[in-house]
């Protein structure tokens, strides 16, 4: 069978569940719904799926793609249905299509997140300012230790303003090469203005773009 | 979710196992159930997630219309650690509701070193530690589980306990709970019409008298509780109630499978096992019941494993049709079937050689005993000949990873015995260099050995534990003889077999010491992590008991055993006999081959043992 895609939901109690747990979970998903994945040949036969971009712990998103293959000839439109049925509270399959796309073609994310502040909030226009400096270089940690890495090329926009007593982000980010990972906005506040950053930051992937900045799917 | 929660989450290790929200969670209406129960286990998610048990009685327990029964696992050291900073009380995993929220509070306690975190979870659920200091009905704190065929140790802790298999008797609880709630009771009145159901020990009802010589001398029940406390068992395991939904961990836990249970008991008798005698009487799964639950629960849950679960696994009558009859489904499926606590014998050998076609995982075997002597007089009828031919047929099937588990400190032993774990190791490996299929892969054989802890309820309960110092003399032993390369040799700690042999022989006296150790900071003492052989020490200082007194004494064959009023269904006297036998080294019969007349086809009405 042809190569088939996803969007799904992760949200609620399910955000605490790590990239690996989900595709164990994805993969059980698909057999309580009666779904057969394919799987690889060899020696140690797994199931042929893969999520494009994985998601941290603690991070919510409402543009999860995932692809894979089946063994079987199924009704892509009532599969979205019976798959969200066998998963987990706060796991939800949106739509189901076959893949066309190749995932390096997937460049932006919007994003957004609540910054909580237990004693103020700073003002919207301070933070808009810091985000907006031509380069935001931080210490990051990567796999050969420390690291010093400027992030701002990797914000395409960014916006903050008051709501609900907290502070709301909206940003376009970029996905891959390189990949930003939204917990580094509250960090470069940490490391480079503190009075500015937040007790708590809490974010939503909303969606995905190609490099034209056009819904990626 | 708590917004201290949501904050706290992000930080600590696998933060999942702490969200509930799981596939096939029980999730009701709190305002339309009358008894909201925690259903807890003292130890982590992974570990209590992967109990059969508790995912029966979880089942069972929410089937009564009327009660929503959530599970409670105990917080890791880290998150353990942030709940305290943020003020967050223990909280069930459906509702999130803190457990001062429910009605009834309930153990699972299998192991006695979980003790201490029963007493850490009431203290993280702001409840007090005794049962006398919590006078009100609500919440009722009780336990099951193995460790309460002798509850003494946890005795003033508990409201009551149940003896014996859960499926029935909780529920019967629960419904005099629920009239006891609707009418008021007070507690007392509540515990005296509870002590009624068979099954149900209430502690408090028990009066214990010591004599001078620190040995028990009564145990006088009152208030009509019944003499002796009678184990409650489910006679037709066909008929009852298999969890074929269970809640499917969205994280990694210890055992991520589906797991059917093919009997309860033992028709072995190996003299210092404690389950072996109190699961009796042996009762069977029909295959066919077998292979519709198995599938069913594999189409629920998902899972690519199913295990089968039992004593031993070998002495299931229909084991061969029941294997094939599973993987008729699981082959075309990529479900693997794993078959643990298999006999050393070539039959199981050929089953596991079809199981397991690609991937090799190791072969464990539990030989107990390093010479055939010893072997018969703990009755483990295994013998040096069975083992090395199941290796040869392992080795030369291409497996090269052996574990051989042996105790040290069983009655009898001498250092002849010892000797021999390290010559039988020889021979496996020379074995492995004769049928070897492919030698440059090498071979690993691990021996594996763990101090003896007589258990109550076994024909060894009265027997002493040997010394930590005599242990570790007899580790270093075994280690000198252990000379080959290809030979790992790892040994269980002295200092927690002791604690364990104290609190598994232990009587109401050692309430003390267990509080003290959870107020020294003691919990999940089950992991070397957390378990600390100092705090037990102080704590039984402090209290001014000798923790040697229960583990390393034996006990005289005529003293009152503090758990002499839990009846488990096997007869002292069998008990007695099989001991004496053990001292002249003779085998018994498996209870296939001849009945012993332990007792406990006494506890079935209608049914007749398996054995």
């Amino acid at each position: 069978m042809d190569k088939l895609r996803l969007r799904f939901e992760k949200t609620g109690r399910a955000i605490y569940i790590s990239h690996l747990d989900l595709m164990a979970t994805m993969q059980r998903g698909f057999s309580r719904a009666g779904l057969r994945l394919q799987y690889s040949e060899g020696f140690n036969p797994h199931p042929l799926i893969s999520i494009l971009l994985p998601l941290s712990v603690g991070t919510a998103s409402i543009c999860e793609l995932m692809d894979f293959r089946l063994r079987e000839e199924t009704d892509l439109q009532a599969l979205s249905e019976r798959l969200t049925a066998a998963l987990p509270e706060g796991i939800r399959v949106r739509e189901v299509w076959p893949c066309e796309r190749k995932s390096a073609e997937l460049k932006w994310l919007d994003v957004c997140g609540r910054l909580e502040y237990d004693r103020g909030l700073p003002s919207p226009e301070e933070l808009t300012a810091f985000f907006s400096r031509p380069e935001i270089v931080i210490e990051k940690k990567t796999k050969r230790g420390l690291g010093i890495t400027d992030i701002r090329p990797a914000i395409d926009r960014i916006s903050l303003c008051a709501e609900d007593g907290c502070i709301r982000l909206d940003a376009r980010i970029s996905a891959q090469e390189p990949t930003l990972n939204p917990e580094l906005l509250p960090a470069a506040l940490r490391q480079l203005q503190p009075e500015l950053a937040p007790d708590f930051a809490a974010f939503t992937r909303l969606e995905t773009y190609d490099r034209d900045h056009q819904i990626y799917r | 979710m708590d917004k201290r929660l949501e904050r706290i989450l992000p930080r600590v290790q696998k933060p999942a196992r702490y969200t509930g929200g799981e596939y096939n969670q029980i999730l009701k209406d709190p305002d339309a159930v009358e008894l909201r129960l925690a259903f807890c286990f003292p130890d982590t998610y992974e570990i209590g997630m992967s109990n059969l048990g508790m995912s029966i009685l979880y089942q069972t327990m929410n089937s009564l219309p009327f009660v929503w029964c959530e599970r409670v696992f105990a917080p890791w050291g880290d998150m353990y650690a942030e709940m305290k900073r943020a003020g967050i009380p223990l909280y069930a995993l459906e509702s999130g509701d803190p457990l001062s929220a429910f009605d009834s509070i309930a153990f699972s306690i299998g192991y006695e070193m979980a003790y201490t975190t029963v007493l850490d979870m009431l203290n993280m659920a702001g409840l007090p530690l005794r049962s006398a200091d919590r006078p009100a009905l609500l919440p009722l704190v009780w336990a099951g589980g193995t460790a309460a065929v002798n509850a003494e140790p946890m005795a003033p802790f508990l409201d009551l306990f149940v003896i014996g298999e859960g499926e029935e008797v909780n529920n019967e609880l629960l419904t005099l709970l629920r009239r006891a709630k609707r009418e008021g009771w007070t507690k007392q009145t509540f515990l005296r019409r509870a002590a009624q159901i068979g099954g149900v020990y209430v502690p408090s009802l028990y009066e214990v008298a010591y004599r001078e010589d620190g040995e028990v001398a009564s145990v006088r029940p009152k208030d009509g509780a019944p003499e002796k406390v009678v184990k409650r068992i489910v006679e037709d395991l066909d008929a009852a109630p298999f969890p074929v939904r269970p809640p499917v961990p969205s994280t990694e836990v210890v055992h991520d499978r589906v797991s059917i249970e093919l009997f309860r008991g033992c028709v072995r008798g190996c003299r210092f096992c404690q389950a072996g005698h109190v699961y009796r009487p042996i009762r069977a799964k029909k295959k066919e019941t077998l292979i519709r639950q198995g599938i069913e629960a594999l189409q629920n849950t998902g899972y690519q494993e199913l295990t089968l679960l039992s004593l031993s696994t070998s002495d299931y009558r229909d084991l061969p049709a029941l294997c094939d009859g599973l993987l008729e489904y699981c082959e075309d499926r990529s479900i693997g079937l794993s078959l643990p606590s298999l006999r050393a014998d070539n039959f199981s050998m050929e089953l596991m050689q079809k199981l397991q076609k690609v991937r090799k995982s190791g072969l464990t075997f539990a030989v107990e005993g390093g010479s055939q002597r010893l072997r018969d007089v703990i009755n483990k009828n295994v013998t040096e000949e069975d083992l090395l031919n199941t290796c040869a047929i392992a080795f030369s099937g291409g497996w090269n990873n052996v574990k051989l588990y042996y105790m040290l400190g069983l009655p009898t032993e001498t250092d002849e015995d010892i000797l021999g774990i390290a010559a039988m190791a020889n021979a496996v490996l020379h074995c492995w260099r004769t049928h070897a299929k492919n030698k440059n892969r090498g071979v690993r054989i691990t021996v594996s050995t763990s101090c003896f802890i007589p258990k109550p309820h076994s024909p060894f309960q009265w027997e002493a534990q040997i010394s930590t110092e005599e242990y570790l003399r007899r580790v270093e032993l075994l280690r000198g003889a252990i000379t080959a390369k290809n030979v790992v040799y790892n040994w269980h700690d002295a200092e927690t077999s002791l604690i364990e042999a104290v609190l598994s022989k232990g009587d109401r006296r050692l309430a003390d010491v267990i509080e003290q150790v959870s107020r020294d900071g003691g919990r999940l003492d089950a992991w070397s992590d957390y378990f600390s052989f100092d705090r037990w020490m102080k704590a039984f200082e402090r209290c001014g008991i000798d923790p040697h007194f229960y583990a390393n004494r034996e006990i005289p064959t005529d003293a009152v055993l503090p758990w002499d009023h839990i009846d488990v269904g096997v007869r002292r006297q069998h008990l007695l006999r099989e001991r004496e036998r053990a001292y002249r080294a003779e085998l018994s019969p498996d209870c296939r081959r001849q009945c012993s007349a332990c007792g406990a086809a006494g506890l079935l009405k209608e049914g007749r043992c398996d054995g």
